[in-house]
């Protein structure tokens, strides 16, 4: 029995609760009418529109700058990235990798200045990062007002000017991971191949990074920061990396979620975007400074598997919609969990 | 005479089977001022722990032998308790609120209070400070010492002297304060600010006030005690009246040990200055180095002693870049630039840190880790290249190179994927040494390397250092506060006192030479 | 010469520990000749918005005070402030007493909430801000659970007007006719100066008078001692015998008590409630006013309250017209005071930080460099 008993210390009891939870669901789900088929289709379809978001946090974390909950500053970026695409009018694949360069570009860009902000405020990261998020999502409202966007799609029409709050990107390159050649039909479920083959891409390269030299020094400034600065590895230059790949990432992201999604949501959308991101990255198993792919993969699948069956079979069991109380409570809760857990604070 | 005020009978103390205090009797009377001496280890925070009933020693199997209070036995359980029996204490580091005027830091959590009709409702913490009769019980404690500061000044805008005496005289503002047990009080203290410190407490006893002084300072001790117990390894060696009793005589029992050193050989050295330390200053808290300068010669063993808080550690530290630091550094007659961590590990230092778990290891990861670690990170070395675009972490090399040193030091682990924080600390310490062996050093600076190990992994860290000395002409400067220890391997050892060099001695001076070095009497015999 | 010196670093230092509260000061300026609003209409509305949110803003001094930062986790007070009121409302009481009762329903409830999250936040050392900030949201959900299916199922709701159409549950906005105004007009003087009028709500002014001077009694308080002690060291104050844990709770209680009172006061003002929403903007109108008015994580005074509720509201009354002027767009004045509102609150924590780590490394400025000659 011990051997449980620590793996449910080392799991921690909420972990536990979501997955036997999400399983009940699962299990409920043919005797309340919910067709497994289309679920299915649904978790993996926002598993891999979620996924690199949540990919987005891992070297932050790694590097000992806490949870980022600044992620929206990934996200203007990958913003930017996609209406500056849509604007000179590229479309389909072509557009959806332009739109990656440019987030690439204005990701580092931002990543580097948020980079240099957090370097100076060591140990109240979390705090400031959320509001570092707040403050650029509401600058960046007030660019999608007075930047010279033209394109009709992109601007509301009777003004000419401003950009709309949705863009539809069915013109644009919707679904151009979801559905492609490579999606395979088993039955009822849908597997996105296309989406998870680009979250996978996204994910190894996480996973080669994170063993380079670079990503080995960034690990162990978060494990210990006095033993790697011991060791002559510069823990502000590791910050810097992981925030700018985290701000990249975080862009990319966003990416992936609206040609998803299907539209791109500007003004306060992302202002909240980084919660649910987190909260399924605690969900997979990490903690205040410690995260894996593995973590990132498992926590996206409950996370997102809880959002996606908790509406469909709560609602036909208790013919009311509780989905949206029960999200707020779980991803909250999971964020409090992690920040109350005892960890050595870093420097 | 009357009864004693305090005596302590036959007190004795084990920490996980290590006996640190064996049958310690000694009797304190009423207005006497105990000067209590000895090395780091001999018992005297033990010894004090246990008086001021601090939880640490009930939850490590309590203590033997009895303490009396002015003849009754009393047993104090928390320190609260010795506080209310009249027993104060003042700690080395200040415990004073930066922020607080010394009145409030004086009446801390004893203010005066004016009750009103709240108090019935939500109790006693709804009252109001009595801020005038708080100024007054402070006003009357400082002016018991003796001394002029005025009670409204901010601690944090005080000098260091004053923080002191604010720090005492919160103890003395007890109602019946009958024993005051200062800890190195006059550590920080200019010589100036020391000599009115002692009036003070001369002054305190005169009023009836008994004193237990402790400090390193040998001179003080004479001067102020009235009478001195000497600690050594958690006995009391000598007991005896402080008249006509010479610095040279306490030192000598303070570090005068019956045990005959084995006396290995040492390796031939080199007459050539290998490193060349001049002026150095470090800010490393607690350790703070002033100016230290002193030559290691190539091949070396150079030892560093010196008691804790005197600025040993700040050393190795500071020249390895982890905490600001000046002066000047030189191996082999190119300088070292300094506050750089990496370019000293680059020009081929390395440091095995006495902060075994915050700095020398990665706790959570395993044991290949913290061995390649720093050599991936300086020496770029288990690293395999991919298409010559990136290059990745080389795991079969790490896991090569963990194997090899858990072989050749023996390290008790399960394999190379434990975690560090699984291990003992003797064979933690093994890993830091393996971490430092990997970087091929051409010099190696090591600190506190026994300290908190068993007594079969001391044997293995030191023969192990021996042996590199002697195989590979290695140059090491061993850092460590046990002076038996430097002498067993060192050729030479200096004593760092106070931020300075007091002296550098031969390893096989006389033992009392050592002693006088550390007694803060010898301080302008530095920078030799 | 040196005395000019003196005085000039005097001015920069005033200077740099003011500089959140000047920078909006100018902003503010800037945008009111903009907004082209009348003097009249300018400082009615800032009275009437002023008497609306102080008392909710005084809610932050003591968790400042306690060293646990700005205590993001009001929020649970304001929500137990907002359960008072649905029952008042429901309940059919009217006017003050509907006031009063919707008190006594919240006080307890917040003080519960209190103790819950100050055990919370004491087991978040180090991380309070954001542990708070999470807590609010956290908390969103069982309120959420509790307004939208307890209420009207297990707890019994006998207004219509107070349930959702559906049966059970509280609506999502709840008009607070028969309390509104209860407390601004209890004692209303009209003053008329000229062509300048103005209706003064001194019922809530003195209301708001009473927490001042509560507040400056606390602060003379043991307990107030004794939480400026913890606030500043942990653990000096623990070795004193100072209970930390539970100053710390009492702190956070006490906050989410006034935050309860507040929220009430603030409501009754509005005459509307968002049932689900109202709360969280309590939280971020009061953390934004604090600091503005040049509170720090560590220091706050009844002056930063007032100052920063007067100039925060300034802002809002001013900005969104000032916007169209300028801009041409009134969305972009909205969005603007967005900006500044949560840009002014990283400034002023950014500030903090970073002012923390240099005064860190200029304390121990003289134990570096070596010593001249001996000693």
């Amino acid at each position: 029995m011990k051997w449980l008993k620590d793996f449910i210390t080392d799991f921690g009891w909420p972990r536990i609760i979501i997955a036997l939870f999400l399983m009940a669901l699962f299990i409920a789900a043919p005797f309340v009418g919910v067709k497994l088929g289309p679920s299915f289709t649904d978790v993996f379809n926002r598993f891999g529109q979620n996924a690199v978001m949540v990919l987005a946090l891992v070297p932050m974390v790694q590097a000992g700058c806490g949870l980022n909950f600044g992620l929206p500053v990934g996200i203007v970026a990958g913003l930017l990235g996609a209406l500056i695409t849509m604007q000179i009018g590229l479309t389909g694949f072509t557009g959806f990798v332009v739109s990656i360069v440019f987030t690439v570009f204005f990701g580092s860009l931002f990543g580097w200045f948020y980079a240099a902000l957090l370097n100076r405020v060591k140990g109240e990261e979390m705090t400031i990062s959320m509001y570092i998020g707040f403050s650029i999502v509401m600058l960046f409202s007030i660019l999608w007002l007075v930047l010279p966007f033209t394109k009709p799609t992109l601007v509301m029409g009777y003004a000419g000017e401003g950009l709309r709050r949705s863009i539809s990107l069915e013109n644009y390159w919707r679904h151009v991971l979801n559905d492609n050649a490579l999606t395979i039909q088993i039955g009822s479920v849908i597997f996105p191949t296309g989406l998870i083959l680009f979250v996978a891409l996204c994910a190894f390269f996480m996973f080669i990074f994170m063993r380079t030299k670079t990503g080995t020094a960034m690990t162990a400034v978060g494990s210990n920061p006095d033993y790697a600065r011991a060791s002559g590895v510069s823990i502000n230059k590791m910050r810097t990396s992981a925030t700018i790949i985290s701000t990249i990432f975080g862009g990319i992201g966003i990416l992936v979620y609206q040609q998803s999604f299907g539209f791109v949501q500007v003004y306060d959308a992302p202002l909240f975007m980084a919660f649910p991101a987190i909260s399924a990255l605690l969900i997979g198993g990490a903690s205040v400074n410690k995260a894996s792919i593995v973590n990132v993969i498992i926590g996206t699948l409950l996370f997102q598997g809880m959002l996606t069956m908790t509406p469909s079979v709560i609602n036909s069991m208790l013919q009311t919609d509780m989905s949206e109380v029960i999200r707020i409570i779980v991803s909250n809760g999971m964020i409090i969990y992690a920040l109350t857990r005892k960890t050595k604070v870093a420097k | 005479m009357s009864e004693p005020l305090l005596s302590l009978k036959n007190i004795s103390k084990e920490f996980y089977g290590n006996r640190v205090l064996e049958d310690v009797s000694f009797t304190i009377n009423k207005g006497e001022i105990i000067g209590l001496v000895g090395e780091n280890g001999a018992g005297k925070t033990t010894l004090m722990r246990i008086l001021f009933g601090m939880p640490v020693i009930a939850e490590t199997g309590g203590f033997g032998g009895t303490i009396e209070l002015e003849g009754t036995p009393v047993v104090f359980t928390s320190p609260f308790d010795a506080l209310d029996a009249g027993i104060g204490m003042v700690h080395q580091e200040f415990s004073l609120i930066p922020g607080f005027t010394a009145t409030e830091n004086i009446t801390l959590n004893r203010e005066s209070l004016k009750r009103n009709f709240m108090c019935d409702i939500f109790g006693e913490r709804m009252s109001i400070l009595d801020r005038a009769a708080m100024h007054n019980r402070a006003q009357a404690a400082i002016e018991r010492l003796g001394v002029k500061i005025d009670p409204e000044t901010l601690v944090s805008e005080m000098p260091v002297g004053h923080k002191q005496f604010t720090e005492i005289a919160r103890e003395i503002d007890r109602k019946q304060v009958k024993l005051l047990v200062l800890d190195e009080p006059t550590a920080v203290l200019t010589e100036s600010e020391a000599e009115i410190l002692l009036a003070s407490i001369r002054n305190l006893a005169a009023q009836g006030i008994s004193v237990i002084f402790i400090s390193h300072r040998l001179a003080e001790v004479t001067s102020v005690a009235d009478k001195i117990v000497v600690l050594r390894d958690g006995k009391v060696v000598k007991e005896t009246p402080a008249k006509n009793v010479t610095i040279r005589d306490v030192a000598g029992w303070m570090v005068g040990r019956d045990v005959k050193i084995e006396s290995h050989e040492r390796t031939p050295v080199e007459n050539r200055v290998y490193l060349s330390v001049q002026n150095l200053w470090v800010d490393m808290p607690g350790e703070t180095v002033r100016s230290v300068s002193f030559d290691v010669n190539k091949g070396e063993i150079f030892g560093i002693g010196g008691l804790t808080g005197q600025g040993k550690l700040g050393i190795p530290n500071g020249i390895m870049g982890l905490f600001p630091a000046g002066g000047k550094v030189l191996l082999d007659d190119k300088e070292l630039p300094l506050n750089n961590a990496r370019a000293v590990l680059e020009a081929g230092l390395a440091f095995v840190s006495e902060d075994r778990r915050g700095v020398g290891l990665l706790l959570d990861e395993s044991l290949d880790w913290n061995i390649a670690f720093t050599a991936m990170q300086i020496k770029n070395q288990f690293l395999t290249s991919i298409l010559n675009l990136f290059s990745l972490r080389d795991a079969k090399g790490m896991t090569k190179l963990a194997q090899e040193y858990i072989q050749a030091l023996e390290i008790r682990c399960t394999g190379v994927k434990q975690k560090a924080k699984e291990l003992s600390g003797g064979n933690q310490q093994k890993v830091c040494l393996a971490k430092a062996f990997a970087l091929e050093p051409k010099l190696l600076f090591v600190s506190e390397p026994t300290r908190g190990i068993d007594v079969g992994a001391k044997t293995i860290v030191l023969d192990t250092l021996r042996r590199y000395n002697k195989e590979y002409g290695m140059t090491i400067v061993m850092v460590s506060s046990e002076l038996e220890e430097l002498r067993a391997i060192c050729h030479r050892i200096a004593i760092v006192d106070e931020g300075r060099i007091a002296g550098i001695l031969p390893y096989s001076a006389a033992i009392e030479e050592f002693g006088y070095l550390m007694s803060g009497s010898a301080k302008e015999g530095g920078a030799a | 010469m040196k005395s000019k010196e003196m005085t000039g670093k005097k001015i920069i230092n005033f200077l740099s520990d003011n500089i959140v509260t000047i920078v909006f000061l100018v902003i503010a300026i800037i945008a009111i000749p903009f907004s082209k609003l009348s003097a009249q209409y300018i400082i009615t509305n800032l009275v009437d918005r002023f008497a609306r949110s102080a008392f909710l803003v005084f809610a932050l001094i003591l968790p400042i005070l306690a060293g646990m930062g700005i205590n993001f986790a009001m929020v649970l007070g304001a929500t137990a402030g907002q359960i008072g009121l649905i029952f008042a409302i429901d309940h059919r009481i009217m006017g003050i007493q509907g006031l009063i009762y919707a008190a006594l329903i919240g006080i307890p409830i917040a003080i519960l909430l209190g103790w819950f999250s100050g055990l919370v936040l004491n087991k978040a050392r180090g991380r309070e801000m954001v542990t708070g900030f999470i807590l609010g949201y956290f908390m969103d959900g069982i309120y959420q659970f509790f307004g939208l299916y307890l209420m009207g199922w297990i707890i019994p709701l006998s207004t219509a007007a107070v349930r959702q159409v559906r049966g059970y549950g509280v609506r999502n906005t709840l008009g607070l006719e028969p309390v509104r105004g209860a407390l601004d007009k209890l004692i209303n003087i009209p003053i008329k100066i000229g062509t300048f009028s103005l209706n003064l709500p001194l019922g809530t002014f003195i209301v708001i008078t009473l927490l001042g001077l509560f507040v400056v009694w606390f602060r003379k308080t043991k307990l107030g001692q004794d939480m400026r002690a913890v606030g500043q060291d942990q653990v000096v104050a623990n070795a004193a015998g100072i209970n930390v844990d539970r100053t710390r709770i009492l702190a956070i209680i006490i906050s989410t008590i006034l935050a309860c009172l507040g929220q009430i006061i603030f409501l009754q003002n509005m005459g509307n409630m968002f049932t689900y929403t109202s709360q969280r903007q309590a939280g971020f109108f009061a953390a934004a006013a604090i600091l503005v008015g040049g509170a720090s994580v560590t220091h706050a005074k009844i002056i930063n309250v007032i100052v920063g509720v007067i100039l925060v509201h300034l802002l809002y009354i001013t900005m969104p017209l000032a916007g169209k002027e300028i801009f041409a767009s009134a969305m972009i004045g909205q969005y603007m005071s967005d900006f500044i509102n949560y840009g002014i609150i990283s400034l002023s924590l950014v500030l903090y930080a970073w002012r923390n780590r240099r005064n860190a490394e200029l304390a121990r400025a003289s134990l570096r460099g070596a010593p001249e000659g001996g000693k």
